[in-house]
């Protein structure tokens, strides 16, 4: 399937050969690949309903190193949305003034829905416009997870095979439910390190489980660090907690610490998507180990090739 | 070949209809819930017989409904809740067709996604779902991804 147009919804959406399509893409950008010829004359509109700082800024810089303009908001604070417009409405006015959409979303589902409306509209015979996930609820973080594997198979020189620990909060966490799904195409063998309450949900489980993934599930982080090639932290958000007493119950219930990490193999990389609070300590940001840095960098890459690919200036 | 089912047959628990669908096989329990949800007990004569003996089942529900003569994709959506059930045409009194169910692949606009975060909850968006397996039946809301067993699916209203 090409990727002119096309909606990035799920990473589910995307095969092995899709993926190595856009990590072949963002390595030639990296490499000296970025001209703002590729996107000049085009707009992407950042729909920011949640807030974000690595997303909405690596989308931005991105869309800027290929030429594109963008028009944004962060917070609906100012918006109509305040006013009671629907998604609907918005996506069906801002998909007259841009040429692609990049929406993070607090519902569940919001990123497949903005893409139907714009596909309905290109059956009225208006452009489609492609959207794009940049996070939609508790749901999917499809650009993170292809930002995550293009990190991992940098620093270990392949994804296929490996030994991958999730840890923290895997039920409410859209980062980690994208990167189990795609971990299963590369036939890793997956850790989930979580309180019982913030396990994977079973929907995740019984997808992986469908497709033979070796998966296996644990409370603390010392079952499995000597044995994984990559631990994968997660922050425990407070904001998708229902209830504050259950947030409190969960709240700083792993740390990794730079001494923590004398029990990792010496291959290891430690990643987080960020923003951590207290779940990686500050003196493990110098174990030469931790790659989340780096992989916040990647969003660039990633998220450059994708517009790249979507908006027709790669093909 | 009579249109009677047995239910009706051994000591006329339900009475028999001249014209009209009988879906028979439902689960115990689920004749309520398919009736409502195949809008049958807005106006038409609806019959449900509920734990009725069978001799395949143990017991089993039933609904007669007169006048009524259900669509393919209704039988469908039946499906979704009574895997085997049976679906009897009856025409002057007489079984003119009898119809095994099949699952549907896509169910629009009846179910309720069980995700409270989901697009389809928050905002006007008409749900779709998406039989992911077929035994035990179970559905996939196309928006969130969230899976309920069929016999957990909520209906709209």
């Amino acid at each position: 399937m090409g990727f002119m147009n096309r909606d990035i919804i799920s990473i589910r959406d995307f095969t092995r050969e899709d993926l190595d399509r856009v990590f072949g893409v963002a390595r030639r950008l990296e490499s000296g690949g970025y001209d703002r010829a590729i996107l000049h004359g085009k707009r992407v509109s950042l729909l920011f309903y949640e807030p974000s700082t690595r997303t909405r800024l690596s989308f931005q810089a991105a869309a800027q190193s290929l030429g594109a303009d963008t028009v944004w908001f962060a917070g609906v604070e100012g918006t109509s949305v305040m006013k009671g417009e629907t998604l609907k409405d918005t996506i069906e006015t801002v998909a007259n003034y841009v040429d692609a959409i990049v929406i993070r979303h607090p519902y569940d589902g919001a990123a497949r829905w903005a893409a139907e409306i714009t596909s309905r509209r290109a059956e009225r015979g208006e452009r489609k416009i492609p959207v794009i996930n940049g996070g939609d609820g508790r749901n999917e973080h499809p650009t993170q997870t292809m930002l995550d594997l293009y990190t991992i198979a940098q620093s270990q020189g392949r994804i296929d095979g490996l030994t991958i620990a999730m840890v923290g909060d895997l039920k409410y966490g859209r980062t980690v439910h994208s990167l189990a799904y795609a971990l299963g195409m590369y036939g890793c063998r997956i850790r989930l390190v979580a309180p019982d309450q913030l396990q994977m949900p079973p929907h995740v489980l019984s997808y992986l489980s469908s497709r033979g993934v070796e998966c296996t599930l644990h409370t603390s982080i010392e079952e499995v660090i000597g044995e994984v090639d990559i631990l994968y932290m997660t922050r425990i958000q407070k904001e998708r907690f229902p209830d504050e007493n259950e947030y409190n119950r969960v709240r700083g219930l792993y740390r990794v610490t730079r001494k923590a990490l004398q029990a990792a193999k010496p291959t290891m990389r430690l990643m987080h998507p960020l923003p951590r609070v207290d779940e990686i300590s500050v003196d493990a940001d110098e174990d030469p180990r931790s790659c989340y840095f780096k992989q916040a960098g990647n969003g660039v890459p990633i998220r450059a090739a994708l517009l790249a690919m979507v908006l027709g200036g790669i093909s | 070949m009579n249109a009677h089912t047995d239910g009706a047959k051994k000591g006329m628990i339900v009475s028999p209809i001249e014209n009209g669908t009988v879906i028979d096989h439902l689960p115990p329990g689920r004749a309520v819930r398919i009736a409502r949800m195949l809008g049958l007990t807005e106006g038409a004569v609806v019959i449900i017989g509920q734990n009725l003996k069978s001799t395949k089942y143990g017991r089993k529900d039933l609904i007669k409904v007169e006048n009524r003569f259900l669509t393919d994709e209704e039988c469908s959506r039946i499906a979704l809740f009574a895997p085997n059930a049976t679906v009897n045409i009856i025409r002057d009194s007489e079984l003119v067709e009898k119809r095994k169910v099949s699952i549907p692949d896509v169910v629009e606009g009846i179910a309720v996604c069980s995700n409270a975060n989901c697009i389809t909850n928050k905002e006007p968006v008409p749900t779709r779902m998406v039989t992911v397996s077929r035994s035990p039946v179970t559905i996939a809301c196309h928006y969130c991804g969230y899976e309920v067993k069929a016999e957990d699916l909520r209906l709209r209203g």
